[in-house]
């Protein structure tokens, strides 16, 4: 089997996501890569030297700059012609494009895959992750997306891929990049930190929330998550939220804060390996899920910790 | 311009789903449904395109039980026009859905479709992607920000690292997001008015599509149980669990 597995890039350089779904997909067969994008040379060499890749597939065209789903998604269709799965990290990127491609294809899409099963049989969570199905897919080609928790990371080094450009489809002239905001951090990215501390709402405000989380996190060289409320009321921007609709994590510590734990938060964060957790209710949900819990006022607590470690 | 929301009836989200234990699937029966909180998102920005004077009629369609007949007048109270349900006890995926739905299109000629990013049950976040696909039109998924201007949408879309703004050409396909608006609740008048709403009913055989499922079902599990923790009493036993650990010096 031929799997065609989507660079997910950004600078010049191949995201650890990437690794995750090349590592997925090595279990299906023949690993393929797909690097789209415009002056993607850097990254297709970047590409070609990850462990288990055969051929990494080149299409430098400004059309796939910024990877609009529109015009990308027919060049994967072209190729698919030859490979028998698309596999693609479940990032907001892929996420937008593999449904597109997966209808273009009349298969159906399997998101989100924490296993594979065998060729054509995969698991993945459902009901923010209270429910683990295992399914059976019919189509001849799959469409796949990968979560990055779930598999290991494939080596960035060790590999000889050979590359090879492959023509544009052109633009579709259906859409267009008008501009991005991209939030700056010195900080690890989530969805990679070996340690999170993710604060909720009852930092009560921005300030508290910079001035409480932020000094633990970086005495801890840790990575700053929220929770959704903590978001929705404007102490951070969107793209910290962890849970079923925003970032799934899985660190080796994650520091939870003045967050209750509702489902859909522990959706993002409960495969964690130890989860701490700090909250002055002792009857609150994340306790149930903490491997380590501290009953207290984090606006007390928190400071004393950073001061002690 | 004429909006279509399509609105799935779903598992209410404050409900903690409990698996069969027979392995067959989530244990529906006698659990609280409601309208998926992302399409509530997608029929309050129809609406408030509606209130703007850029949109002419909100047309919802949901393809499910007899009972999804619920969360369409729910979407009638919240200030849709009328409502279209394709009855079917079948479970239709994303693929059948967007195929069903891209008929509908058809019918319609909508110049807008707004979609939730995903329903909360199934997790699979597709069929606007899909929808898209099938119809060849620009898709403008994880939608904060929607603006009209003359033949283009201009979207601003929450991805990994911060945000995006692409500009689609119309007629356009939008998901939703969580921030694109705080969804109105249905007032007591209008749930009263929403009944006499039209609601037509349909069978996905009117629409000659196949929506035969692809992927079979093998088993549906708990999730594993995470083992019982511990309670520490102070910040210094934390400190030292944590040193303990390696995650401190």
């Amino acid at each position: 089997m031929k799997t065609l597995v989507w660079v997910e890039h950004e600078g010049g350089a191949v995201k650890d996501a990437t690794l995750s779904a090349v590592t997925a997909a090595s279990k299906l067969g023949e690993v393929h890569l797909l690097v789209a994008g415009k002056d993607v040379g850097g990254v297709a060499e970047a590409a070609a030297k990850i462990a288990g890749v055969g051929k990494v597939h080149v299409a430098d065209d400004a059309a796939y700059d910024h990877a609009l789903a529109e015009n990308v998604a027919p060049l994967i269709v072209e190729l698919m012609g030859h490979h028998d799965a698309f596999v693609a990290p479940a990032t907001s990127t892929a996420k937008n494009i593999a449904p597109r491609v997966a209808a273009l294809l009349d298969v159906m899409q399997i998101s989100d895959i924490l296993s594979v099963e065998s060729a054509d049989t995969f698991t993945r969570p459902i009901y923010a992750g209270n429910a683990i199905a295992t399914v059976q897919s019919s189509d001849a080609k799959k469409v796949i997306t990968v979560r990055g928790t779930a598999f290991d990371k494939a080596a960035k080094d060790g590999g000889s891929g050979t590359i090879e450009a492959v023509g544009s489809t052109g633009d579709k002239g259906l859409s267009s990049f008008v501009g991005a905001e991209i939030s700056k951090s010195e900080r690890p990215e989530l969805t990679s930190a070996k340690i999170i501390v993710s604060g909720g709402r009852a930092l009560q405000n921005s300030e508290n929330f910079h001035a409480i989380i932020e000094p633990l996190a970086d005495k801890l060289g840790a990575g700053v998550g929220a929770s959704r409320a903590a978001v929705d009321a404007g102490y951070v921007p969107n793209d910290y939220q962890v849970g079923q609709t925003g970032k799934i994590v899985a660190p080796e510590v994650y520091i939870a804060v003045g967050i209750s734990g509702a489902i859909q938060h522990l959706a993002g964060m409960k495969d964690s390996k130890t989860i701490i957790a700090i909250n002055k209710d002792e009857d609150a949900p994340i306790f149930q899920v903490a491997d380590i819990g501290l009953v207290g006022d984090l606006f007390k607590v928190v400071p004393e910790l950073t001061s002690k470690l | 311009m004429k909006i279509l929301v399509p609105v799935k009836r779903v598992i209410d989200y404050n409900v903690k789903p409990r698996v069969k234990a027979d392995g067959t699937g989530v244990d529906l029966a006698n659990v609280k449904m409601s309208m998926n909180p992302f399409d509530e998102i997608a029929v309050e920005e129809a609406i408030r395109l509606k209130e703007k004077g850029t949109a002419t009629e909100i047309v919802v369609v949901s393809i499910g039980p007899a009972k999804a007949q619920e969360t369409l007048r729910t979407a009638l109270a919240m200030g849709a026009d009328r409502a279209i349900l394709i009855q079917t006890d079948d479970e239709v995926e994303p693929l059948g859905v967007a195929k069903l739905l891209a008929k509908v299109v058809a019918e319609e000629t909508p110049g807008l479709v707004i979609l939730g990013k995903q329903a909360i049950d199934d997790d699979s976040n597709q069929t606007g992607q899909m929808l898209a696909a099938l119809l060849g039109w620009a898709q403008g998924t994880f939608a904060s920000k929607v603006e009209i201007e003359g033949d283009a949408v201009k979207v601003t879309r929450e991805v990994d690292g911060g945000l995006e703004t692409v500009s689609l050409k119309a007629p356009a396909i939008i998901t939703t997001d969580l921030r694109l608006n705080e969804p109105r609740y249905a007032s007591l008048p209008n749930i009263m008015k929403a009944k006499s709403k039209p609601l037509a009913t349909k069978a996905p055989a009117d629409y000659g599509v196949d929506i035969a499922p692809r992927l079979k079902t093998l088993h549906v599990a708990e999730p594993a149980k995470r083992s019982a923790g511990v309670k520490v009493a102070d910040v210094d036993e934390l400190v030292a669990k944590l040193k303990a650990m390696g995650v401190a010096a």
